[in-house]
């Protein structure tokens, strides 16, 4: 059977057993739902899951190790000549057969020893998927007449029911982490790849970033060269100015919002300006390559300054102007925690307002903001689309806003993007440059949630 | 040690006050009547209120009240929860100005001015008329910058040197200075209860103010604590006028020289405490202090 037929199949069963399940459960109980321990349904529920929960994790387990262990089995049935070939070639032979089983076009021309495998491949399928088809059915219908029989009035079916629900939902978190466990060490393993190529040392510290390296042994090419400092510096210049603009902007508006404006404005100009956080960053890349920057460059011309047509500033600016919305809402929702009888207070003592916000307010909610400011940073080193279009491609190590910079997300695209073979240093620097990327934002965020939780506690 | 005694003696000393009430006299007042009994006006008094009232967005609550706040006196306010106390008090120093919606009709002269008006600025006014407040509200800072706000912010210090006196001469109005002078620059929020709530009486006491409104001081404080408090209202009372709010009728009756009772955003009855608790004119402050309601 098919493997979508066998689950809808499963599917059947178990709603059967669920309707077995509540009857027999409404006949142990002589129909008074006062004599069971639970009510009917988490009878059905329990005898439904038994239905339907183991079968399908062996239709998962044998979907999932499939196709090695019937590969395992058609190799060791292969000539021996074929199987002392190296592996490379084993491969191709293996990937021809299967090609043949799907009726793909294979490569090569195919001889009796081949069409033979691929028979004994299919057969091996097939028996494999009978044997699975009976298998799974017979367990579900076991499985569930067990617990249809066995439905007793005193029997403990909500608790049951309640224990393998909040089991999936330990699976459904845990998937979620081991997600980012995966996606970590993938980063990390490649990684480790690069730095066999290129010292740490060289990676961390060296000044010049220079990946073109010779795509094949015999074209002539630069070496390539891994120092990433310039990129950090690029990333953080390109931050910083960010910060500037957002900082000052978003905090002083969330002051007004949430001290000085009525509610009116309130309610109109907090959602307008969290509109600024659903605009799409590849917008403002564009408004920064193709207004900003330009705007920048014709600026600085009529003031006799040089400057890049791709400049940190503009960049840096736009950047900034998308992060406002994320310090101002941050800042507002501490601010707002301050408690009230902090404001009577000082205003009890004939402070003014600013007087209120500047020495009582502001004060009380700093650790908070503080908080709420290194998410934001951690979002601007992250950020990708604004800095492709606007920043720029050379590796400058500067200071200067007017310049071209890159930036470490930059380079990462560029890196993946191009034709280059996937196990060359040019491909591996980008997993390097994404762990190290990886680390100094998850910092962030650490100390970050760590202060705005210290503060949390600190009127509780 | 000698603290603790010190309480039990100034227990001992009031617990005549303390036993439940005894009214053998009868209140000549029927409930119905809501017009203000007793003597509401005072001889040369330091605030004089005429006909106020507070409206909550429209919602009237509390009406045409007329009372005087004494000089060196301490006024206590009772009645039932809702019954306009709170508000009252908060007029006193403008602080319904911070309720959004809230409008105060009526006369509140002090020193020959007219404090709800516009015209006043209430900086000043609540450096004179200032604030405790029902929960301790010390500022999240060190135990000496909670108290060098207000003069810093009213510029009541030339120099470091008068500062620094009058920080520790209000934690030593505040019977606090004994506790805390060793811990100075540590957190205010790191004192006990009773301890935040003495630290922010000095916060008040550090503006120099005339009149202190008190609106449950010692609602969140334990029994000893507050005998603390009460203690040092008792002495506060030499350089000020104070205005209380409370729930407790015991301590109304052991701090107050005088009492207003409140019924539902009416001023009822007002006199000398003792009559008040003793002899009340006025059925609904009978009723009240009996425990028939509230």
């Amino acid at each position: 059977m098919q493997t979508h037929t066998l689950v809808i199949v499963l599917l059947i069963f178990s709603s059967l057993a669920y309707y077995l399940g509540k009857k027999r459960a409404f006949k142990v109980a002589q129909g008074k739902i006062r004599n069971l321990h639970s009510l009917p349904s988490y009878y059905g529920l329990y005898a439904a899951m038994w239905c339907s929960l183991p079968a399908l994790l062996i239709l998962f387990l044998w979907k999932s190790f499939e196709s090695t262990i019937i590969t395992n089995l058609v190799v060791a049935d292969l000539p021996a000549e074929i199987r002392a070939q190296g592996a490379d070639r084993l491969n191709l032979i293996v990937n021809d057969i299967k090609n043949l089983v799907q009726g793909n076009i294979t490569s090569g021309q195919i001889d009796t020893t081949l069409s033979a495998a691929a028979e004994h491949y299919a057969n091996l399928q097939a028996s494999g998927d009978a044997a699975l088809t009976v298998l799974l059915l017979s367990l579900a219908v076991g499985a569930s007449a067990m617990v249809l029989m066995r439905i007793k009035a005193h029997q403990r079916a909500r608790n049951a029911v309640e224990n393998i629900l909040q089991g999936l939902l330990v699976i459904c978190s845990s998937i979620a982490i081991l997600t980012t466990i995966g996606i970590l060490l993938s980063v990390l393993f490649e990684s480790i790849r690069f730095f066999q190529t290129v010292p740490v040392s060289e990676f961390l510290f060296g000044l010049e970033w220079s990946p073109q390296t010779a795509i094949r042994a015999d074209q002539v090419g630069s070496s390539g060269a891994f120092g990433a400092v310039p990129l950090f510096a690029g990333t953080l210049l390109i931050s910083f100015i960010a910060m500037v603009v957002a900082v000052p902007i978003g905090l002083m508006s969330a002051i007004y919002l949430s001290e000085y404006a009525g509610p009116k404005v309130r309610a109109t100009a907090k959602p307008l300006l969290e509109i600024l956080a659903g605009i799409p960053t590849v917008v403002y890349g564009f408004f920064a390559a193709l207004i900003v920057a330009p705007f920048i460059r014709n600026m600085g011309v009529s003031l006799g300054l040089d400057v890049a047509s791709e400049s940190a500033l503009a960049a840096g600016l736009v950047m900034g102007i998308m992060i406002i919305p994320f310090v101002s809402s941050l800042s507002d929702d501490v601010i707002n925690a301050v408690p009230q009888a902090l404001r009577d207070g000082a205003y009890g003592l004939g402070a003014t307002q600013s007087e209120t916000i500047r020495k009582v307010i502001f004060p009380a909610a700093l650790p908070g903001i503080v908080g709420g400011i290194l998410l934001a940073v951690s979002r601007a080193i992250g950020e990708t689309m604004i800095v492709v279009m606007a920043a720029g491609l050379s590796a400058n190590l500067t200071a200067n806003p007017l310049q071209a910079v890159t930036t470490v997300t930059v380079q990462i695209v560029t890196l993946l993007t191009g034709d280059q073979e996937f196990d060359s240093p040019k491909t591996l620097a980008a997993f390097a440059l994404g762990l190290i990327l990886f680390v100094v934002t998850l910092i962030l965020n650490v100390i970050a949630l760590t202060v705005v939780r210290k503060y949390r506690e600190q009127y509780e | 040690m000698e603290q603790t005694e010190d309480i039990k003696f100034t227990n001992a000393k009031k617990a005549s006050i303390d036993d439940p009430v005894e009214v053998k006299h009868r209140a000549t007042v029927s409930r119905e009547d809501r017009s203000t009994v007793g003597e509401i006006r005072v001889d040369s008094p330091r605030m004089s209120c005429t006909d106020v009232n507070v409206y909550y967005s429209g919602q009237r609550a509390i009406k045409d009240i007329n009372l005087d706040i004494g000089n060196n006196e301490i006024i206590a306010m009772i009645g039932p929860s809702g019954c306009g106390k709170t508000t009252f008090l908060r007029c006193l120093n403008r602080m319904n100005d911070t309720i959004k919606g809230c409008e105060v009709t009526g006369s509140i002269m002090m020193d020959d001015y007219e404090i709800n008006s516009r015209e006043i600025d209430v900086v000043p006014l609540r450096a004179q008329v200032g604030m405790v407040f029902q929960k301790p509200n010390p500022f999240p800072k060190s135990i000496w910058e909670n108290i060098a706000f207000g003069p810093r912010i009213h510029g009541l210090a030339q120099d470091k040197t008068e500062l620094e006196e009058i920080v520790v001469t209000s934690l030593q109005k505040a019977g606090l200075w004994d506790e805390v002078k060793d811990r100075l620059d540590q957190p205010g929020t790191g004192l006990s209860g009773g301890q935040q709530q003495r630290l922010c009486i000095a916060r008040t006491i550090a503006v120099n103010p005339e009149v202190i409104l008190m609106d449950e001081p010692c609602s969140a404080l334990d029994p000893i604590a507050t005998a603390v408090v009460e203690d040092l209202m008792d002495q506060l009372r030499e350089n000020f006028s104070i205005a209380i709010v409370t729930h407790s009728m015991q301590q109304a009756a052991r701090v107050s020289q005088r009492t207003a009772y409140f019924h539902l955003g009416d001023l009822i009855e007002v006199g000398i405490t003792e009559e008040v608790f003793t002899k009340p004119k006025h059925q609904l402050t009978e009723d009240y202090i009996t425990g028939r309601f509230g």
